[in-house]
């Protein structure tokens, strides 16, 4: 592995991971904060021999992406909260055709037009659906500018290993930090044969079609089992998580993601030099949901209880909830509209949960 | 015994859906026969649009993707900046095209995308039971314009071989029907001429063929024909818009005839000392 860091762009990374993963195909339009993916990969993916095409709207670019990926290439598209509303009749399509592809949310505060700040408003959206019918993506929260890289490279894999969209769920802080990334020589790609793409017969006795319109109800619900049955095996295998000091039975367990537990980590430290034992559960994975490790905290005595840190009114807190199921209290620390909390706000919480003043509840 | 007359190899053997008058069945066949016919049955990948065309990703035996609502040039779009040696078409009606889709088709256009994009218009959503379309004739009546569509406050019909042959992208555009053996012959060879156009990468290619729908129309098929040639033809006058200078060889190969790259008119800063 080679070893040589160099100083990059968070978006940057995301552009540099996915041509490294072999994908040749970025479709975009412009939105702020992911910009920098765009500006990258109008050069990089060009040099590369492979298709940047800025599209006329976030809908004609995931519906290229769903081209390319029809035919059988690896294909993404990036955008920020208000183009990945539009792009959710694409995404609904993709899961309905079962298409591999790559869809980067670099968060930015809502609703609507909202703001240019970092957020993490876009959870529900992400995890739970976001477009019409029943279906699920794969997402994936980054915290640092390394694992950004990391993370796409596998992204794009899982993709194609499962036929799903996969996310990279970001937010404006991490697409815009620099920070040291040190790139692999060779990358782990995955060649998975795509028998089914629709890249001309090839010989085949039958025509290849992409499609997610079954008319006939016994057929869809068919299909939609089937759909159901995967997402349970991607639920079953492919749950990453980090635990932060969790071995030394923690008092208090933070729960936080991307940006928030990046903050959320000197807090750890912070309360332990004040002599209470503060411990992190990171999901990696937003969907498939750790619920299990969340779980196993719950059912430790010296847990007394959780707080969640998000940038937003407590999306994620539900799902925190449910896995703890009322075996502890689950408290909550949020800030919306683009700002971050500030160490000290959490601190306060986790002291007053210690003491035992805090009330559950959310952001208001 | 001597075989006279087949099935092209083109379709596939599942019956169409499509009611009986309606075009649908025609030119789903001369796409097909002209694919045979220039031997890209195998390496074609056709995209389906929503509509009454939605399951011609069963009815065409090339490799077909099924496209959401307009998104059609979008996502041939992607197919074809992978597979640049490949015919990619598009097949849509007037109200995925010309309303919910107005933004695909037009920029796929002055991108110059190397596609074909077959359209078919006629005046009326088929599918959903006959609304009034962008391409849906002044005083016509549908079940969303019960007193005859009012430009007052419904507008007017959008002619879409006339504007989008505006485009400098676009290198080959006309305007066919196939209501008589005359008119299917003439849309055939358009369609042809608009895939070698896209075979020799001169640009953008489209052919709108103008389609009856009795049942929607509220018309025998005999009479639907008939409509269409006094009223949609007056609306949609058939011809060449874009490209009709344009010549091949006998082995489709471009010889001569006025293309995007040659003949834009657009100011070229780069080139501007």
């Amino acid at each position: 592995m080679a070893q040589k860091r160099v100083l990059m762009k968070g978006n940057e990374v995301i552009a540099e991971a996915a041509i490294r993963a072999g994908c040749r195909n970025y479709f975009g339009y412009p939105i702020t904060p992911q910009t920098e993916v765009m500006h990258y990969m109008a050069k990089k993916m060009v040099e590369a021999g492979g298709n940047f095409v800025q599209a006329e709207s976030e809908l004609a670019a995931i519906n290229m992406v769903y081209g390319a990926a029809s035919a059988g290439f690896r294909a993404m598209t990036s955008s920020s909260s208000p183009g990945i509303s539009l792009k959710q009749e694409g995404i609904s399509y993709i899961a309905g055709a079962e298409l591999p592809a790559v869809v980067v949310n670099i968060v930015r505060a809502g609703p609507g037009l909202g703001g240019i700040q970092p957020a993490q408003g876009d959870y529900f959206q992400a995890t739970k659906g976001g477009g019409h019918g029943d279906f699920r993506n794969i997402v994936i929260a980054p915290a640092s500018v390394q694992e950004i890289y990391e993370l796409v490279v596998d992204a794009f894999n899982l993709a194609d290993k499962y036929r799903m969209m996969v996310m990279i769920m970001g937010d404006g802080t991490l697409g815009q930090m620099m920070e040291p990334v040190a790139f692999r020589d060779e990358e782990p790609i995955e060649n998975i044969a795509k028998p089914w793409a629709a890249c001309g017969r090839k010989g085949d006795d039958f025509h290849h079609t992409i499609t997610s319109i079954y008319i006939d109800p016994d057929v869809l619900e068919k299909k939609n089992i089937e759909l159901q049955e995967k997402y349970k095996i991607v639920e079953a295998n492919e749950v990453r998580y980090e635990s932060v000091c969790m071995d030394d039975d923690p008092e208090i367990v933070i729960t936080a993601f991307s940006t928030c537990s990046r903050i959320s980590r000197n807090v750890i430290r912070q309360a332990r030099d004040m002599g209470i034992k503060v411990g992190m559960i990171r999901p990696i994975t937003l969907w498939p949901f750790p619920s299990k490790p969340i779980a196993e905290a719950a059912d430790m005595p010296s847990v007394k209880g959780f707080i969640d840190v998000e940038l937003n009114a407590g999306q994620m807190i539900e799902d925190v909830r449910l896995a703890v199921n009322g075996k502890k209290p689950v408290y909550f620390h949020g800030r919306m509209g683009g700002n971050l909390p500030m160490q000290k706000e959490i601190l306060d919480k986790i002291v007053a949960i210690h003491e035992g003043t805090l009330k559950e509840g959310g952001i208001v | 015994m001597a075989v006279v007359f087949e099935p092209t190899k083109g379709l596939t053997d599942k019956p169409f859906h499509y009611c009986p008058g309606c075009c649908h069945g025609i030119i789903h066949r001369l796409v097909a026969e002209t694919l045979v016919e220039m031997d890209a049955l195998e390496t074609a990948v056709g995209v389906a649009s929503v509509g009454c065309t939605y399951n011609s990703y069963e009815y065409l035996a090339c490799d077909m993707v099924q496209a959401a609502h307009g998104r059609a040039p979008a996502v041939a779009t992607g197919i074809k900046r992978n597979l640049k040696d490949k015919i990619v078409f598009t097949y849509q009606g007037d109200g995925d095209l010309a309303s919910i889709g107005t933004a695909e088709i037009v920029h796929a256009a002055a991108r110059g995308e190397k596609i074909t994009v077959v359209f078919v218009n006629n005046a009326v959503y088929g599918m959903t039971s006959g609304q009034m379309a962008p391409t849906t004739l002044v005083g016509q009546v549908t079940t969303t314009s019960p007193w005859g569509r009012n430009p007052e406050t419904q507008g007017y019909p959008i002619n879409v071989s006339e504007f989008l042959s505006q485009l400098p992208g676009a290198a080959y555009v006309e305007r066919v029907c196939v209501t008589d053996f005359k008119n299917i012959n003439a849309a055939k060879k358009a369609i042809k001429k608009a895939f070698t156009v896209q075979q020799n990468n001169l640009g953008f290619s489209l052919v709108e063929v103008l389609s009856t729908c009795p049942t929607n129309w509220g018309k025998e098929p005999l009479a639907a024909m008939e409509w269409l040639k006094e009223n949609m033809q007056k609306q949609y006058p058939l011809g060449c818009y874009k490209g009709a200078d344009l010549v091949f060889d006998e082995n489709g190969k471009y010889v001569s005839g006025s293309i995007p790259a040659t003949n834009n008119n657009c100011v070229n800063v780069a080139e501007v000392k």
